[in-house]
């Protein structure tokens, strides 16, 4: 990560928490630090102190691309009209289990 | 003495240990280096009074005469505790703090860990309780000595100026308690030159690890913490930590 300005607390990592076993990982916010090990500490300290997560995910900030503002509405506008992309635009025919 | 009251001075030492050693750190709460370790330090602080908080709360019963782990804290004197010299020290810079920590840590790890097998059911239970949040002090201290001591020409600077700061009070983490050879003997605690001498690796590999001068294990050491001998420190600490109880005694909110 040569092109990250390394500060005098390190570098960003965004944290994701999983709450429990089994469920997606959530971002929950960001800390500073030098390593990824650290990083964990981290966010273990700042995160976690209330029992809100069995696991801890960190990655360095500058590795996340995201979508640009001005893209949005190329990006998300088309799904507006779309709502047979829901499955609840379909009418369940009775006796149809496990949907 | 009886082994009960043995126990009770030996539980009263690691519980003022915890309180004043937490109370202490707590001092850096608001003052951290930055946010992270700010929340950090004062988790790590309150995990230390917890342990106080169940410890004291023992000790009040071993000792029968209806104390609660309040009256303890707040009610001795200077002259009463018996926390180890090592915990009332100031806290100095980050450098100074983490590797007090650090020795505190590698002591109460090795400590947690023996009592874990202890025949007293309640010692047995809070050191098991205890032993995982210490292994994660530990950790945490440990991790800041390897990164300082192997770090810049200042960090390096900073933390050997830190041990040396504190390394004197470090045998008196180890002074027995009245009567402590009886519960050795009863087998219901440690018996100390293994404990110390599995501390000492600790402490050897880490600053080794961390390129530091490995300090002289045979130095002559500060003690006196048994006796109730303290270092300056710790009635100020003290008189800051009991103001508001004894102005307003019995008070509640």
């Amino acid at each position: 990560m040569s092109h990250v300005k390394e500060g005098a607390h390190g570098i960003l990592w965004e944290v994701f928490i999983q709450s429990k076993p089994g469920i997606p990982h959530k971002h929950a916010g960001n800390v500073h630090a030098h390593d990824a090990e650290q990083a964990l500490t981290n966010a273990r300290d700042v995160y976690t102190r209330r029992m809100e997560g069995v696991s801890i995910w960190v990655i360095p900030a500058n590795l996340v691309t995201a979508s640009a503002g001005e893209d949005s509405d190329a990006f998300f506008d088309p799904a507006e009209d779309k709502v047979y992309r829901h499955p609840t635009f379909y009418t369940v025919p009775e006796g149809v289990k496990y949907l | 003495m009886t082994s009960k009251e043995a126990l009770y001075h030996y539980v009263l030492k690691m519980g003022d240990s915890s309180l004043i050693m937490g109370h202490r750190l707590s001092e850096w709460t608001a003052h951290g280096p930055v946010l992270e370790h700010d929340i950090a330090l004062t988790n790590i602080a309150l995990d230390y009074i917890g342990q106080a908080r169940m410890l004291l709360t023992y000790a009040g019963e071993l000792e029968g005469k209806g104390r609660s782990e309040d009256d303890l804290a707040y009610w001795r004197d200077a002259a009463q505790y018996r926390n180890s010299l090592l915990c009332e020290l100031p806290n100095g810079d980050f450098g100074q703090t983490v590797v007090k920590m650090f020795l505190f840590d590698a002591f109460q790890v090795e400590l947690h860990e023996a009592l874990s097998q202890s025949p007293d059911e309640q010692l047995k239970a809070i050191a098991i309780k205890s032993l995982k949040e210490s292994k994660y002090h530990l950790r945490y201290s440990r991790d800041w000595v390897l990164r300082l001591g192997d770090g810049t020409e200042e960090s390096k600077i900073r933390i050997a100026n830190g041990l040396e700061a504190v390394w004197m009070y470090f045998g008196d983490l180890f002074a027995p308690s009245e009567g402590e050879s009886v519960l050795v003997s009863d087998g219901i605690v440690p018996e100390t030159a293994s404990l110390r001498k599995r501390v000492e690796e600790t402490l050897r590999k880490t600053f080794e690890e961390a390129t530091m001068a490995v300090p002289d294990f045979d130095a002559v050491m500060q003690e006196g913490s048994q006796r109730g001998i303290h270092t300056e420190y710790l009635s100020y600490i003290l008189s800051e930590m009991q103001s508001v109880t004894r102005m307003h005694p019995g008070a509640t909110w």
